[in-house]
């Protein structure tokens, strides 16, 4: 019944989420342009897991892949061993932009509506819920207000809070604090950590800020740009929020700079 | 010319902002802020849209009676008082309640025929690729055609009737409503909609759900605009005929009391058509859309 609970079954057998050899392309006016090509990597049960690299290497396309929103040209995305197709309630997205709140909608009717259009609860039921999360969000008193009264980092609340209503089998995000400012980003960062704690989900979590792949993750995938191919795959979980200026958390920020841009320039000097 | 030197002086002894000695300060509890003063009773007044409006449409009256006292030819300028006596004799008698009903009994159904044909169309549109330039041709070709120049076409095919009426009414609503649907529709930002599609929505449930309110700012100014046409060209198609069946609207008034010369009824007419015309546009639409994309923050 909860997607969540999944600590007794410890010894996983399959990773919950795989993306196998996918290439994706996409249009652009008179051309087709390869956005990542032969991506692989593996998400298990509660990894925070974070897709890192610079503009351009095709992270969130690659996100928006896994959401059903784009079919990969070639390879296969696997979620619970069954193939993705069309976007859909067990993989709920958190975006970076604000406007992804219905703002006809109150902070209570935007988390509560997609669980019960869903079909997952009766309206009651859906509300109680929204309340529920609201409440872990620290956005109780905001539940009745409309989103254009909001702050962008209370927007993102609402957003997080939404997707985590829905108890997705993984959670996506997409640049979620990048329009944030830096003292809200951090404390948005903080809390997500803090809910992941509480609630142990899966997520799968883009980002362009080197810092915040460490901070936020326990592993992260390393992409090369123009097209977006697999770098690397590091472990982070030994960092948090408080290991931010140590001599190891800058050495790890310095190694991670070094795939992602030194060597790009060197090696693989022949790409267009 | 002084410019030169100073610009070496301040390169030769570079200016260093001064060292100031650091403080922190324990934040006391704001002192209650100063009571705020009322305006003066005038000034509130004037800050009243209604009433400044109210005064501008008294003066016009008071210029309306001086000029037609001074012209003093009822025929052609009844003064606003006549007027205003025709007005009531005709409220009171029932005459023009009668009219207006007649006249927005048929609006009514040329209106929602317009809008229920307008969302088909964009539906299409929105869907299909044949819908999109369906749409696009169809509203460049006909948006410029006055729904008036329809009405002998109209009248020799539905005959003298609402049939003809209703006809010139769907065309100058669907049109301006559709192309306004069609705009509101395709500028749905793309975020909203993959967050629609990420709930499961499709087809019809998304449509309702997720692209009409989103577009409803847009929707409703296409209504608004369906409306304004609407109204004008019934007037004029009423002006034109509109005695058939003996159920005449407002447009009718106008002409029948034109030709027995009853100038009063005349202006009494327009003025109820002007005052319909006001209610709808400044009243019904503006609650609607306070009560929807404003309250929203989609407008101001």
């Amino acid at each position: 019944m909860n997607a969540y609970v999944s600590e007794a079954g410890l010894p996983l057998s399959s990773p919950l989420l795989s993306v196998k050899g996918v290439t994706l392309e996409y249009r652009a006016p008179g051309r087709v342009v390869r956005a990542t090509q032969n991506v692989s990597f593996d998400v298990w049960e509660s990894d925070r897991f974070i897709l890192l690299g610079a503009s351009g290497c095709g992270k969130s396309t690659l996100l928006k892949a896994v959401g059903g929103f784009i079919p990969p040209r070639e390879g296969r995305i696997l979620l619970d061993g069954q193939p993705v197709q069309g976007p859909g309630p067990d993989r709920v997205v958190v975006f970076q932009e604000f406007d992804q709140l219905p703002p006809w909608k109150t902070v209570r009717e935007n988390v509560a509506f997609p669980v019960r259009v869903s079909g997952r609860l009766g309206r009651k039921e859906a509300a109680e819920r929204a309340d529920h999360y609201l409440e872990k969000v620290g956005l109780s008193r905001f539940a009745d207000a409309y989103p254009n009264t909001l702050s962008g980092g209370m927007k993102q609340r609402v957003a997080i809070a939404r997707a985590l209503a829905m108890e997705p089998r993984v959670l996506l995000m997409d640049e979620p604090f990048a329009a944030l400012d830096a003292l809200t980003r951090r404390k948005m960062q903080e809390e997500l950590l803090a809910l992941w704690e509480d609630v142990r989900f899966t997520l799968l979590f883009v980002t362009h800020s080197i810092e915040e792949a460490l901070v936020v993750g326990n592993r992260i995938a390393l992409l090369s740009p123009h097209p977006g191919r697999m770098r690397a795959e590091i472990n982070s979980h030994e960092w948090d929020l408080h290991s931010g200026g140590s001599p190891e958390f800058q050495a790890a920020a310095n190694r991670i700079h070094r795939l992602l841009f030194d060597e790009a320039g060197a090696g693989d000097g022949v790409q267009e | 010319m002084s410019e030169a030197p100073m610009f070496v002086a301040a390169a030769t002894t570079r200016p260093m902002p001064p060292i100031r000695p650091e403080y922190e300060r324990a934040l006391e509890p704001l002192a209650t802020l100063a009571s705020e003063e009322p305006l003066a009773l005038h000034q509130r007044l004037w800050q009243q849209t209604w009433l400044r409006k109210g005064l501008i449409l008294i003066a016009l009256a008071l210029l309306w009676e001086v000029v037609a006292t001074l012209q003093a030819n009822d025929l052609l300028l009844p003064s606003f008082t006549a007027t205003m006596r025709a007005f009531f004799e005709d409220m009171s008698n029932g005459i023009i309640p009668g009219r207006a009903l007649n006249s927005l009994d048929v609006l009514v159904k040329g209106y929602v025929a317009g809008v229920v044909l307008a969302f088909v169309l964009t539906s299409l549109a929105v869907s299909t690729q044949i819908g999109r330039d369906l749409l696009s041709t169809l509203t460049s070709m006909l948006n410029p055609l006055p729904p008036i120049a329809l009405l002998p076409l109209a009248l020799l095919w539905f005959g003298l009737g609402q049939g003809s009426l209703v006809f010139v009414l769907i065309h100058s609503v669907l049109w301006p409503l559709a192309l306004n649907m069609y705009t509101g529709f395709t500028s749905v930002p793309e975020t909203l909609r993959m967050a629609g599609r990420n709930y499961g929505l499709r087809g019809l449930r998304y449509v309702l759900l997720i692209l009409v309110p989103a577009a409803l700012p847009a929707i409703i100014a296409g209504l608004r605009i369906g409306w304004a046409f609407a109204w004008r060209t019934l007037i004029a198609a009423e002006l034109v005929f509109g005695a058939s069946s003996g159920r005449g609207g407002l447009g009718w008034y106008i002409f029948q009391n034109r030709n027995e010369l009853y100038t009063d009824r005349v202006f009494a007419g327009l003025i109820v058509v002007i005052m319909l015309g006001f209610l709808v546009e400044n009243v019904l639409f503006r609650k609607l859309e306070q009560w929807t994309v404003i309250k929203w923050g989609m407008t101001r």
